[in-house]
C-alpha cells in the first residue's frame, strides 16, 4: 500500500478502477444525452406560422463529450483514487494558511482600506472608465450591505428567509413616496424608510415565527410577491407599473451636485465633474455598510446576538434554557429588514427612478446566493461572494476573447443566474459552512479555541 | 347561475393540474421531509419536453392524428420529466441527508434557479405560444341575450383535463396502496431507519418517489400548455407555490389531501378573478398560504406533526 501511494498518482489507483470510472463516465455523459435532447440540440422559436425547431447538434455532442471528459478525470484522480489529488492539494493549502493567525481580521482591514480609497483610486488608475467603475462599485457594494442585512436573519439567527427583497421595496417606496407626497429629502426619509422597514419585519413576521424553518422560508416569499403584486397594482398610490420617477438626489447638508453656484463644485472651489455625485454615492453606501457591518459585530456580542446563535444551533435547547425564541426571532427580523430599508432607500436615490419590476425574487435569491455563497454567518464571505458574484461577472462582459469563442453576442450576465444556482448547490453539498469560514466561539471560558468548518458541518441545527 | 357553473368548471380544470403537481410535493416532504423547492420547475420542463415533442411528431414527422400524438406526447413527457427529477435528486439533495436542516432548502432553490436559468439560456426568454389544439365542446346550458345569460359550455379539453387526472390519480392510489413500491414508500414515510432495518432500499426508494412526482408533474406540464396555449421558463416558480399552497391546504404527506387542495386553490383563484380582481388573484393564493400555515399547520386532511427531539 505504501509503496504504491508513493509511485505517483497514476499507480494509485485499483487496476480495474479504470473499467469502473469508464462506465461511471459513460453513464453519466448519457444521462446529459438524455437531460439535454429536448434543451441542447432541439430549440424551439416562433417563426411565421407557428413555432419552429432549430437543431443544434454540436451543442449536445460538445455538452456529452465534456462532461464524459470531467467526469472520467474526477474518477481517476478524485472520487476512486486511493489519494484524491484534492486532498493533496488541501493539505498544502491548509499548511500554509492555518498557520497565519487572525488572518481573517488582516484580511477584513484590507479590504476596509482597499474599500474606503477606492474612488480615488479608481478615478487615478483609470480615468476613462472611471464612471462605469464607481457604478460597478456601488452596485456591488449595495450587494454587500444587503447580504450582511440578511445575515443577520439567515446566517446569524438561522431563519430562511426569502422575501428579504420586500424590506429592500418597503424602503425604497418609503422614501420615493415621502419624497412625492411631502417632499421629504435623502437623510430625512433614510431613518424614516429604516424603521418603516422594520415595522414591516416585525409585522410580517410576528404571525410566521412559530413556523418551522423550511414553512417560514415558503411564507416569507409568499409575503415578497404579496407586497410586489400590491406595488405593482395599487395604481393610485404606487403609480403601478409605470413607477415613480424624478426621486431627489442625496445632498451633502445641503450642497447639491449640480453645476449652479451654489452646488458643491462651486463651494469647494473644485472644477464641476458629474464624478463627484457618483463618488459621494459610493461613500454613502460604503457609510451604510459599515454601519451594517458594525452594528452586527457588537450585536454578536450582545445577549440577542448570542441567542440568536443559540437559536440558529438548536431551537430546542434554547426555549428549554428560558429564551424568549419569539422575541429573539422578531428582533433579528426587525433588524435585518431595517437594513434592507436603509439599502432600499439608497436604491431609490441612487436610480431616481423605482418600479416594482426591481424587487421580484430573483433579487431576494440572488442576496440569498450571495450570504450562502459566503458561509452562513460570515461577514468577509459575503464580500467575497458579493465582489466576485457580481463584479467578476460584470468584468466578464468586457473580456473579449470570451466573446471571440462564444460568438458576438454572447452575454455573460445572462448565465449569472446559473452560475450563482449551480454554486448554491456545489457549496450546500461539498462545504454546507461556506467556503472560507471557521467559527469563533462567542462565549468562552478559558482559552479561545477556533472550530474548524468540518467539524461543525455536521450541526443538527435549524 | 350559469356564470357560476362556468366558473366552477374551469376552477376544477386548473385544480386538476394544481392537484397533479401538488402529489410531488406532498410526497417529497412526507417521505424525506423537506420542500422540494425545484418542482414547479420540473413541471415547467415537462411542459418545454411536451411542447417540443408535440412540434417533432406535428411538423417532422407529420402525424396529424391528435389523440395519438397526445399519447406519445405523454408518454415522452414522463419518460424524461422522470429523468430530470431523478437527477435533481441524486444531485441535490441525496448527498445532504443527515446535513443541518436549512442546507436542502437551500440546494432546492438553487436547483430551482438552475432549471429555469438553463431553460432560459438553451431555449430563450420569450414565450412559447401554440395555438389551441382541441377545439369544442359540449354546451351544458343555452345562453339567452335576452336575460343575459351565459352560455355554459364544458369544453373537450377540460373533459381530458380532468378526465386523465382521475386515471392518474386512480392508477396512482393503486400503486401506493398495492405494489411492492407502493409499501416500501409507505414503510421509509413512517419511519426511514426502520424500513432500512428491514430490508427496503431507502435510497432507491425516495429516487422513486421523485421520479413518480416528476412524472405527474410532466402530465400538468402538458395539461398546462393544452389548456393556457403560451409557456416560458418562469412558469415553474408560480405554479409551484399554487400547487405547495394545495399541498399544505390538504394537509402536507396526504395524497387525497393534495389533490382536495388543488381542487379548491383552482376553485379559489378562478372565482377570486371572476367575483373580485384578477391583479390580486395570486395575493388570495399567497394568503391562503399564510393562513393555513398560521391557523391550520396540518391542512385539511392531513396529521399533526410531532416534533421529536
Amino acid at each position: 500500500m505504501a509503496v504504491a501511494q508513493r509511485t505517483g498518482l497514476g499507480a494509485a489507483i485499483e487496476p480495474n478502477a479504470y473499467a469502473a470510472s469508464l462506465k461511471d463516465a459513460a453513464m453519466a455523459a448519457f444521462l446529459v444525452a438524455v437531460l439535454g435532447f429536448f434543451f441542447l440540440p432541439l430549440r424551439t422559436d416562433i417563426a411565421p406560422g407557428g413555432l419552429a425547431i432549430t437543431y443544434r447538434w454540436p451543442i449536445w455532442v460538445a455538452a456529452i463529450l465534456i462532461v464524459f471528459g470531467g467526469r472520467l478525470l474526477l474518477n481517476l484522480f478524485v472520487f476512486k483514487a486511493r489519494k484524491p489529488i484534492t486532498r493533496t492539494i488541501g493539505e498544502q493549502m491548509s499548511g500554509s494558511s492555518l498557520r497565519v493567525p487572525g488572518l481573517g481580521r488582516a484580511l477584513g482591514m484590507a479590504l476596509f482600506v482597499f474599500a474606503a480609497i477606492l474612488p480615488f483610486f479608481i478615478t487615478a488608475v483609470f480615468p476613462a472608465q472611471q464612471r462605469q467603475f464607481i457604478d460597478l462599485a456601488i452596485l456591488i457594494m449595495t450587494y454587500i450591505m444587503l447580504g450582511w442585512g440578511l445575515n443577520i436573519v439567515v446566517g446569524l439567527a438561522g431563519l430562511l428567509d426569502l422575501g428579504y427583497v420586500a424590506f429592500y421595496a418597503v424602503g425604497a417606496y418609503s422614501f420615493a413616496l415621502l419624497a412625492e407626497y411631502f417632499g421629504l429629502g435623502f437623510w430625512m426619509a433614510l431613518p424614516l424608510a429604516g424603521i418603516l422597514a422594520a415595522f414591516w419585519g416585525v409585522i410580517l413576521g410576528f404571525p410566521v415565527l412559530r413556523l418551522r424553518g423550511d414553512y417560514l422560508a415558503i411564507v416569507t416569499l409568499a409575503f415578497g410577491e404579496i407586497i410586489r403584486i400590491v406595488l405593482l397594482n395599487w395604481y393610485e398610490f404606487t403609480n403601478g407599473p409605470d413607477g415613480i420617477s424624478g426621486i431627489p438626489k442625496p445632498t451633502l447638508f445641503g450642497l447639491e451636485f449640480t453645476r449652479g453656484d451654489d452646488g458643491f463644485a462651486a463651494f469647494f472651489g473644485l472644477e464641476y465633474s458629474t464624478i463627484h455625485r457618483f463618488i459621494f454615492l459610493y461613500y454613502i453606501i460604503f457609510v451604510l455598510a459599515i454601519i451594517t457591518n458594525f452594528v452586527t459585530i457588537r450585536l454578536r456580542k450582545l445577549p440577542v446576538g448570542r441567542a440568536w446563535e443559540a437559536l440558529r444551533e438548536d431551537e430546542i435547547a434554547c426555549r428549554s434554557l428560558g429564551i424568549n425564541t419569539t422575541n429573539t426571532k422578531l428582533t433579528a427580523f426587525a433588524i435585518g429588514a431595517m437594513f434592507g430599508g436603509f439599502a432600499g432607500s439608497f436604491f431609490a436615490t441612487r436610480q431616481g427612478f423605482i418600479s416594482p419590476e426591481s424587487f421580484t425574487f430573483l433579487e431576494s435569491a440572488i442576496i440569498l446566493a450571495i450570504v450562502v455563497l459566503g458561509g452562513l454567518g460570515s461577514q468577509v464571505g459575503v464580500v467575497i461572494a458579493s465582489v466576485v458574484m457580481i463584479g467578476g461577472i460584470e468584468l466578464l462582459r468586457n473580456i473579449g476573447f470570451l466573446s471571440q469563442i462564444f460568438g458576438p453576442d454572447f452575454d455573460p450576465v445572462q448565465y449569472r443566474m446559473l452560475i450563482f444556482g449551480l454554486a448554491m448547490v456545489a457549496i450546500m453539498v461539498w462545504k454546507p459552512r461556506g467556503l472560507i469560514t471557521t467559527r469563533n466561539p462567542s462565549a468562552v471560558l478559558k482559552e479561545r479555541k477556533k472550530i474548524g468548518a468540518d467539524m461543525v458541518s455536521q450541526g443538527e441545527g435549524h | 347561475m350559469e356564470y357560476f357553473v362556468q366558473q366552477l368548471i374551469n376552477g376544477l380544470t386548473l385544480g386538476s393540474i394544481y392537484g397533479l403537481i401538488a402529489i410531488g410535493y406532498t410526497m417529497v416532504y412526507g417521505i424525506i421531509g423537506m420542500i422540494n423547492f425545484a418542482h414547479g420547475d420540473i413541471f415547467m420542463i415537462g411542459s418545454f419536453i411536451a411542447l417540443t415533442t408535440f412540434l417533432i411528431l406535428t411538423t417532422v414527422f407529420g402525424f396529424a392524428f391528435l389523440p395519438v400524438v397526445l399519447l406519445i406526447v405523454i408518454i415522452i413527457a414522463m419518460l424524461f420529466t422522470s429523468a430530470w427529477g431523478w437527477t435533481v435528486e441524486r444531485l441535490a439533495y441525496r448527498p445532504l441527508r443527515g446535513s443541518f436542516r436549512l442546507a436542502p432548502l437551500i440546494t432546492a432553490i438553487g436547483m430551482s434557479i438552475v432549471l429555469q436559468n438553463f431553460v432560459q439560456v438553451t431555449q430563450g426568454a420569450r414565450v412559447k405560444p401554440l395555438p389551441p389544439q382541441i377545439q369544442g365542446g359540449i354546451t351544458l346550458m343555452e345562453g339567452s341575450p335576452e336575460t343575459g345569460s351565459f352560455v355554459v359550455q364544458l369544453s373537450y379539453m377540460q373533459i381530458i383535463i380532468i378526465g386523465l387526472t382521475l386515471v392518474l390519480m386512480a392508477g396512482f392510489t393503486l400503486l401506493i396502496a398495492k405494489t411492492p413500491l407502493g409499501r416500501a414508500q409507505r414503510a421509509c414515510e413512517q419511519d426511514r431507519k426502520m424500513a432500512a432495518l428491514l430490508g427496503v432500499n431507502v435510497d432507491r426508494t425516495i429516487s422513486l418517489t421523485f421520479v413518480m412526482g416528476a412524472a405527474l408533474a410532466s402530465v400538468a406540464g402538458l395539461m398546462f400548455l393544452l389548456l393556457y396555449g403560451v409557456i416560458d421558463f418562469y412558469i415553474g416558480f408560480l405554479a409551484g407555490v399554487k400547487a405547495f399552497t394545495a399541498a399544505v391546504l390538504g394537509g402536507i404527506g396526504s395524497l387525497p389531501g393534495a389533490m382536495l387542495g388543488g381542487l379548491l386553490i383552482g376553485l379559489i383563484e378562478v372565482f377570486w378573478s371572476g367575483y373580485f380582481s384578477v391583479e390580486y388573484k395570486d395575493v388570495a393564493a399567497f394568503s391562503i398560504l399564510a393562513i393555513v400555515l398560521i391557523f391550520l399547520p396540518s391542512g385539511l386532511l392531513g396529521q399533526p406533526e410531532v416534533e421529536k427531539v
